[in-house]
C-alpha cells in the first residue's frame, strides 16, 4: 500500500514539472477539456434532471402535513441537490465515464510502447500524458457540477409542474428561502476534489499498467472502483470539515 | 559511437544480462541477435535508458548516459531515434502529426518548416501523400516506415530498431532492412538493430553480436557467421532447413 502511495505521489510530482513546450501541453489540455467536458455533458444532463425530479417528488411525499409549508420542498431539494446529489452522484458517474477512459487510454499507450516512445524522445511522459488530464478534470468537473445543479433544480420544477404535489410557485419560493451560501462553497470544493481524484487515480492505474489487453481492462476497473471509494471518503471529510 | 561496459541487468532472481561489453560504431548496422529470452531487447532498453542497468555503464560518444540525471539525458535523447517492434505510433495523431511531434516539442521551427521536414521524411520512406492517414488505416509495413520517418525527423545521431521485421512478409522485411541500411550510411548514424531474422543478419549485418543466456557469446560480421565453429551460434543461425541448405552452398 505504501509502495503504491509513494508511486502515486511521485507520479503527481513528475506530472507538474516544467513542460518542454507550453504550447503543446496547452493544446493537450484543451483537447482533454473537450473530451471530458463536452463528452460528458449528455449523461450529466440526463441524470441531473431525473435526480432533481425524483428528489422533489420524494421530499414532497415525506412532507405531507398541513403544519409544514409546501415551499420547504423547494428548499430541501435545493440543499440536497447542491450539497450532495449534484457533486457526488455526478462524480460517481463521471468516474465511470471519464475515469475508465483515462485509465484504458493511458494503459493502452503503455502496453503498445507509446509511452516508451515518448520517453525515448526525451519527453517528460507524466507531464505530457497525466497533467493535462488532471488540469482538465479539476476545471471541467466543477463546470459539469454547476450544470448538474441547474438542471437538477430544473428537474424539480418540471416534477412540480407535472405532478401537482407542490405548486411551481411554492417550489420557486422554497428555492430562494433561507439560502446559505456555504453550501455553494462545499459544492465547489467537492467538485474540484472529485475532479482531481477521478483523473489522478485513473491516470495512475493506467500509467503503471503492464501486460496486455486483459491488464488494461483490469486497470480501468481498478481506477473506477478506487476513484468511487475515494470520492465517497472525500465527500465525508469535506462535509465534516466545512459544514 | 556507443559503448556498453560490463552491463548487468537483474529482475528479481532472473539474471537477464551478465556482463555485456560492446561498442557500436557510426555508419554501421550493428545487429544484436539471439534466441527468445537471450536478453537482446533488455540490452537495447538498457542502452536507451528505458531500463536502468543493475551494474555497468552506457556511453554515448564518451558521455556516461547511465549516471546522468533525467534533465541531462534529454540532450542525448533528442539525438536518438527509435523504431519499436509494433511501431508505437500515437493512435490519436495522423501520420503527419506523428512525424511532427518531436519537432513541435523540441524545435522552434515554423509550421511550414516542420511540414517540409515531415514531407521530406515521408518521401524518404516512400510514403508521400499519406500525411492525413491515421495509424489504424496503415498496413504493418507502412506503420514501420512511418515509425522510421518519425525516428529520423530530428536527424538523429543514434538509431535503435527493435525487431524491424516482426509480422512482415519477406519482401517488405527486405525493404525495411534496406531503408535502415541506406539511412545509416547516408547520415552516418550509429544504428543498433535487435533482430532474430536471419535475412536481416545476412543482408545488413555489418557488425553482429550474438547473445546467449544473457552473455555476449560471439561477435563478428555477417560474412564471418557462415564460417564460424561456434556451436550455439550455428544452432541458432542454421536452425531452419533453408538456412542449412544455403550454408552448404556457401
Amino acid at each position: 500500500m505504501f509502495h503504491s502511495l509513494g508511486r502515486y505521489i511521485l507520479l503527481l510530482w513528475l506530472s507538474f514539472r516544467k513542460p518542454e513546450k507550453f504550447k503543446v501541453y496547452w493544446a493537450e489540455v484543451m483537447r482533454e477539456m473537450v473530451s471530458q467536458g463536452i463528452g460528458s455533458l449528455g449523461i450529466i444532463v440526463i441524470i441531473s434532471v431525473f435526480i432533481g425530479a425524483v428528489a422533489t417528488i420524494q421530499t414532497a411525499f415525506q412532507l405531507v402535513s398541513d403544519l409544514v409549508p409546501r415551499s420547504v420542498v423547494g428548499g430541501i431539494t435545493r440543499d440536497s441537490t447542491i450539497l450532495e446529489f449534484s457533486p457526488t452522484i455526478s462524480a460517481l458517474v463521471l468516474a465511470g465515464r471519464i475515469g475508465s477512459s483515462i485509465a484504458s487510454q493511458i494503459g493502452t499507450m503503455r502496453v503498445t510502447e507509446q509511452i516508451d516512445a515518448l520517453e525515448i524522445m526525451g519527453v517528460n511522459t507524466p507531464g505530457y500524458i497525466v497533467s493535462p488530464k488532471i488540469i482538465s478534470g479539476v476545471s471541467m468537473v466543477p463546470l459539469l457540477v454547476i450544470v448538474s445543479v441547474l438542471l437538477g433544480l430544473g428537474g424539480g420544477y418540471l416534477a412540480c409542474a407535472v405532478s401537482n404535489t407542490v405548486s411551481t410557485t411554492d417550489y420557486l419560493s422554497g428555492l430562494t428561502d433561507g439560502f446559505n451560501t456555504v453550501i455553494v462553497t462545499v459544492c465547489a470544493v467537492k467538485a474540484v476534489a472529485f475532479g482531481f481524484i477521478i483523473t489522478s487515480i485513473c491516470a495512475y492505474q493506467g500509467f503503471y499498467t503492464s501486460g496486455g489487453a486483459l491488464e488494461v481492462g483490469q486497470a480501468a476497473t481498478r481506477g473506477v472502483v478506487y476513484s468511487c471509494i475515494m470520492i465517497l471518503f472525500a465527500d465525508l471529510i469535506i462535509s465534516k470539515v466545512l459544514l | 559511437m556507443i559503448e556498453v561496459k560490463d552491463i548487468y541487468k537483474t529482475f528479481g532472481d532472473n539474471h537477464v544480462l551478465q556482463g555485456i561489453t560492446a561498442s557500436f560504431k557510426p555508419g554501421k548496422n550493428n545487429l544484436i541477435i539471439g534466441g527468445s529470452g537471450s536478453g537482446k531487447t533488455t540490452l537495447l532498453k538498457c542502452i536507451v535508458g528505458l531500463h536502468e542497468p543493475t551494474k555497468g555503464d552506457v556511453l554515448y560518444d564518451g558521455h556516461n548516459f547511465t549516471d546522468m540525471h533525467f534533465t541531462d539525458r534529454v540532450h542525448i535523447r533528442k539525438e536518438i531515434g527509435m523504431l519499436f517492434q509494433n511501431s508505437a505510433l500515437f493512435d490519436s495523431m495522423t501520420v503527419e502529426e506523428n512525424i511532427m511531434f518531436p519537432l513541435n516539442l523540441f524545435t522552434d521551427q515554423s509550421k511550414e518548416e516542420k511540414l517540409d521536414r515531415a514531407n521530406f521524411c515521408l518521401k524518404r520512406v516512400n510514403l508521400e501523400g499519406k500525411n492525413k492517414l491515421f495509424p489504424s488505416e496503415l498496413s504493418g509495413g507502412m506503420k514501420k516506415r512511418v515509425g522510421i520517418a518519425r525516428a529520423i525527423s530530428m536527424q538523429p545521431k543514434y538509431l535503435f530498431v527493435d525487431e524491424p521485421n516482426s509480422g512482415l512478409d519477406p519482401l517488405t522485411s527486405i525493404l525495411i532492412d534496406e531503408l535502415i541500411a541506406e539511412l545509416t550510411e547516408e547520415y552516418n548514424i550509429t544504428t543498433v538493430v535487435v533482430t532474430h531474422d536471419m535475412n536481416s543478419v545476412m543482408g545488413i549485418g555489418d557488425h553482429v553480436i550474438f547473445l546467449y543466456n544473457g552473455q555476449k557469446w560471439w561477435e563478428g560480421t555477417n560474412h564471418d557467421i557462415a564460417h564460424t565453429d561456434n556451436k550455439e551460434l550455428n544452432d541458432f543461425v542454421f536452425a531452419s532447413k533453408f538456412m542449412k541448405a544455403a550454408r552448404e552452398k556457401l
